[in-house]
């Protein structure tokens, strides 16, 4: 009893001869369909090759196009011819040209043969199906397809259209239940004869050749009339990529190929010469009665999949470039926002620094220069730290640098003195986290040594950027975490809410903080806040300060941040 | 109804460029014309060239490894033997012409001519002679296996980054020696300073930064140089490139991402200009004023190489190969072979495949 193999072949002949030989000569007969539109000479070469081998035989050729009947009437003459020749053989084992065995053959026949009355033929109802791409299902059996998909794509698709409007609904054979699965599948002598014999053949050809994609369907579901024992599973190894193209499988997937255990792959890429030379050779490692398990590699095509659907977020190149919209976020890692936090402490960048080992820069959107962190030059991914360069394109100047420094949390200080271009991507990006201290701006005006009229002007400016820059954070679009404390609030009580980010930045800050950063000065802040009032200029975003001279001590009233989410 | 204008004004755009270069058609004077050895299903290259005498053997040599079946090139008036090099090489087709180079549209006027006459129904690659073009996995396989890809894949353009490489020191530091590979020399890179926008007109991204940005462009950054270019392409004789080879028309040509999220395999161009020569020719170039639009604005940006500057910083990336450069995100494999392409979808049947 052995084991025969039916090889459709259409392109890459060369190859295809030489799985056949292996096939052949591990005594396994072959019967071979080549397609008719492949050229008459490389035909001839592969007969000639082939010659000396008694168990390989060329059927009958037919012009084959996908999705159409013509790749039935290929599987059908050449299984046909497979019976009638090849008189010991009990399973027959449906192949294609780019098809690789990568187990031995004799593990292969010895587990056909421990299973005598088995049919592994994928075969399952259309309603169970999840995995059709573009939506035609039930369809395919209820509509007719007399136009290709290849060639008459409008065509097609627009007689699809039309019977759909319609409503049409093609009357199945009686007795069938139509069955989808995977073009590939190993059958009983029994069962295939079976179906090549039926009486009824003719009406179910009819039948099937106006359906769509019928080698996905015309053995799935004549198998469930005569099959004893159906294990609906193909014994062939293959993938398809999120635009239902088969995968391809080249010599870097080796290793991978290797642990799945299955019996046969497809599609080998012709010009995998490792993938071939290695499967095919004769001391392939010996597995036993090992069962295929394609699962296990599914986890490795599964990170695949998401990393080609979703592309690597947060990059932007010539190569991805998502329309406005179509991206969650704009960044690919997390970072921070701190504002007005630079204002009110002294040299607070290198104490963040410490504090969370981070990378903490001033003001990247600072209108003089870009401030790296330790006032570098040129920055990671060469990153100039002109203004210009980056105001050319402030957007594209963030998700660079978040880019270019992944693995590296980054934090950086931001104000309404920065270009603000910056605010909306900041605001709508998951990835940041903002923390607001408002209307900490008008701490270094009020340590500054300019004329008080001038003071007051550049306050009304300031505090109608922040104004609106708050007026985004706090806008329904918003997906950062955002966190606002006006500068009474958080002078209130300073340790809580440096807590709360620092908890939030990283898993290393377990540690309770003992020493908040060094505040500047502030007495005689409140009546500066009053001269500006005076002025005629109405201080909002502070919060309530008293006008005294002294900052009153809070200490003993926690107040509690409002989050905006 | 914008659109419809847009697509309307672009057609006309298209076919005055075809008609442009058509008129130009007798500039081209054949030296040696070996088209006859072109089958189908070749891979073309087309390129114009001026005085690459030092640089022509390592860049025929890298194209023909890649599989270029022929090269069809045109030497704008070379004074160095450029022009008897190329005429003994086999498998190039040479036309010369001493007209301006810049009134032929920096020589895509030329190009177009020779792609409407023999590049209809060929992946053609059109770079300059400083342009080396790499591929994710461009060690293993060979270009047509790419451009068969391309084709199930239904697609007939694909993009590439200009990625300009420099030495570590001062550009004259090393001395060039023909057939050498460029990038033993310059071996540093730009990592990430590269920003992108989309142009609607054309559909296409405008990809600039990088070292040139970075030291000659601070200060107007809208001049930088475009880097983004779309060299390789399925050739219909109704194409035409527009300005050098970074946007084509028709304009659905230049969607070399997707619509959506994923990316999509681009490749790179090596940029190799910053050899030694670059002294010596950006004098010649600053003084011939063919090279820029407007040649004024330049004459800095000529200057600034004249005085043999030194591009590295501590920020430099050294060159090692494709996967670092897919890593960074400068190219992307985007479904082209690796383990990229697949799902998990239990092997069950689909509709769309091969």
């Amino acid at each position: 009893m052995s084991v025969g193999v039916v090889m459709l072949v259409h392109g890459d002949l060369a190859r295809a001869e030489q799985v056949a030989r292996h096939w052949s000569e591990n005594g396994c007969p072959v019967v071979i369909h080549v397609d008719r539109q492949a050229p008459k000479k490389a035909f001839a070469a592969v007969q000639e090759n082939l010659a000396d081998l008694s168990n390989v035989a060329f059927c009958a050729r037919h012009r084959v196009e996908w999705g159409t009947f013509s790749l039935v009437l290929a599987t059908q003459s050449a299984s046909t011819l497979m019976l009638e020749r090849f008189e010991d053989v009990r399973h027959v084992y449906l192949a294609s040209g780019s098809c690789l065995p990568l187990r031995p053959v004799e593990e292969l026949v010895r587990y056909l043969a421990e299973r005598p009355k088995t049919d592994f033929i994928e075969s399952v109802t259309t309603r169970d199906v999840p995995w059709t791409i573009g939506g035609l299902d039930v369809e395919r059996f209820n509509f007719r397809f007399p136009f290709a998909w290849k060639r008459h794509r409008r065509l097609f698709d627009s007689y699809v259209g039309l019977q759909r409007r319609l409503g049409v609904r093609r009357r199945v054979p009686d007795g069938l239940t139509p069955h989808l699965g995977s073009q590939w599948w190993c059958l009983t002598r029994q069962t295939l004869s079976a179906i090549l014999e039926d009486p009824r053949r003719k009406e179910y050809d009819r039948y099937f050749s106006r359906v769509w994609i019928p080698d996905e369907s015309y053995f799935q579901t004549l198998a469930r009339l005569y099959s004893t024992r159906i294990e609906s599973r193909s014994l062939t190894l293959s993938k398809f990529d999120f635009m239902g193209k088969p995968h391809v499988f080249y010599d870097d997937h080796l290793q991978l190929l290797r642990r799945s255990d299955c019996f046969v792959a497809r599609k080998i890429w012709p010009h995998a010469e490792k993938l071939y030379a290695n499967f095919l050779s004769a001391d392939l490692a010996r597995l036993g009665a090992t069962e295929p398990n394609p699962g296990k590699i599914d986890k490795i095509f599964s990170k695949a999949v998401e990393r080609r659907i979703n592309g690597r977020p947060g990059m932007i190149m010539h190569s991805r470039f998502p329309k406005e919209g179509y991206e969650k976020g704009h960044t690919s890692a997390p970072y921070s926002v701190f504002e007005g936090f630079s204002d009110l402490f002294e040299q607070f960048e290198d104490w963040l620094a410490d504090t969370t080992g981070t990378k903490v820069h001033g003001h990247l959107f600072d209108p003089d220069r870009v401030e790296f962190s330790g006032r570098q030059s040129v920055y990671a991914g060469a990153l100039s730290d002109s203004a210009r360069l980056r105001d050319y394109n402030p957007k594209g100047f963030l998700t660079n640098l978040i880019w270019n420094t992944r693995g590296e949390r980054q934090c950086f200080q931001f104000g309404p003195r920065d270009n603000q271009d910056i605010s909306w991507l900041i605001a709508t990006d998951p990835n940041a986290q903002v923390s607001v201290i408002s209307g900490a701006w008008a701490i270094p005006l009020f340590s500054s040594n300019k004329n008080f009229s001038q003071i007051r002007k550049e306050a009304a400016r300031l505090q109608r950027i922040e104004s609106d820059h708050l007026d985004i954070l706090k806008s329904i679009y918003t997906k950062a975490r955002v966190r606002v404390w006006t500068l009474a609030d958080f002078l209130a009580s300073p340790m809580e809410p440096l807590q709360m980010i620092l908890d939030e930045i990283g898993p290393r800050n377990t540690r309770r903080l003992t020493a908040a950063p060094k505040m500047v000065d502030l007495d005689g802040f409140g009546q500066f806040l009053q001269n500006l009032k005076n002025q005629g200029m109405q201080p909002q975003l502070m919060g309530d300060f008293p006008a005294g001279p002294e900052f009153p001590d809070h200490k003993n009233r926690p107040q509690r941040p409002y989050l905006v989410q | 109804m914008r659109d419809l204008w847009l697509a309307y004004k672009m057609r006309w755009k298209r076919r005055r460029l075809l008609f442009r270069a058509w008129r130009k058609r007798r500039q081209l004077e054949s030296v040696a014309d070996r088209t006859g050895l072109v089958g189908s299903g070749h891979l073309l290259l087309f390129s114009t060239v001026r005085n690459e005498l030092a640089r022509l053997p390592f860049f025929l040599d890298h194209y023909r490894g890649q599989g270029v079946d022929h090269f069809l090139i045109v030497d704008n008036d070379s004074d160095d033997g450029t022009t008897a090099y190329l005429e003994a090489q086999p498998d190039v087709s040479l036309w010369r012409t001493s007209e301006s180079y810049k009134r032929a549209r920096f020589g895509m006027d030329w190009l177009t001519v020779l792609q409407a006459r023999h590049g209809h129904g060929h992946w053609c690659l059109t770079v300059d002679a400083d342009e080396l073009f790499i591929f994710p996995h461009h060690d293993e396989c060979r270009l047509d296996d790419l451009t068969r890809w391309l084709d199930q894949q239904g697609r007939r353009s694909m993009g590439a980054i200009m990625l300009d490489l420099y030495p570590k020191g001062r550009l004259s530091d090393v001395q060039y020696q023909p057939g050498q590979d460029p990038t033993e020399i310059l071996q540093w890179f730009d990592r990430g300073n590269y920003e992108t926008r989309f142009q609607p007109a054309l559909n296409n991204q405008l990809v600039r930064g990088g070292v040139r940005s970075r030291v000659f462009f601070a200060a107007d950054p809208a001049r930088a140089p475009t880097l983004s270019k779309i060299p390789l392409v399925k050739w219909d004789r109704r194409f035409v490139y527009v300005s050098s080879t970074h946007s084509l028309l028709p304009p659905r040509l230049n969607r070399v991402r997707p619509e959506q999220v994923p990316d999509i395999v681009t490749g790179v161009l090596l940029h190799t200009k910053f050899l030694h020569m670059v002294i010596g020719k950006s004098l010649e170039d600053k003084n011939r004023k063919q090279h820029f639009e407007n040649g004024e604005l330049f004459r800095e940006y000529y200057n600034g190489l004249i005085a043999d500057p030194t591009f590295w910083t501590a920020s430099s990336v050294r060159y090692s190969g494709w996967q670092q450069l897919e890593d960074i995100g400068l190219m992307s494999g985007g479904g082209w072979r690796s383990g990229q392409t697949a799902t998990s979808n239990g092997g069950g049947p689909v509709g769309g495949k091969d």
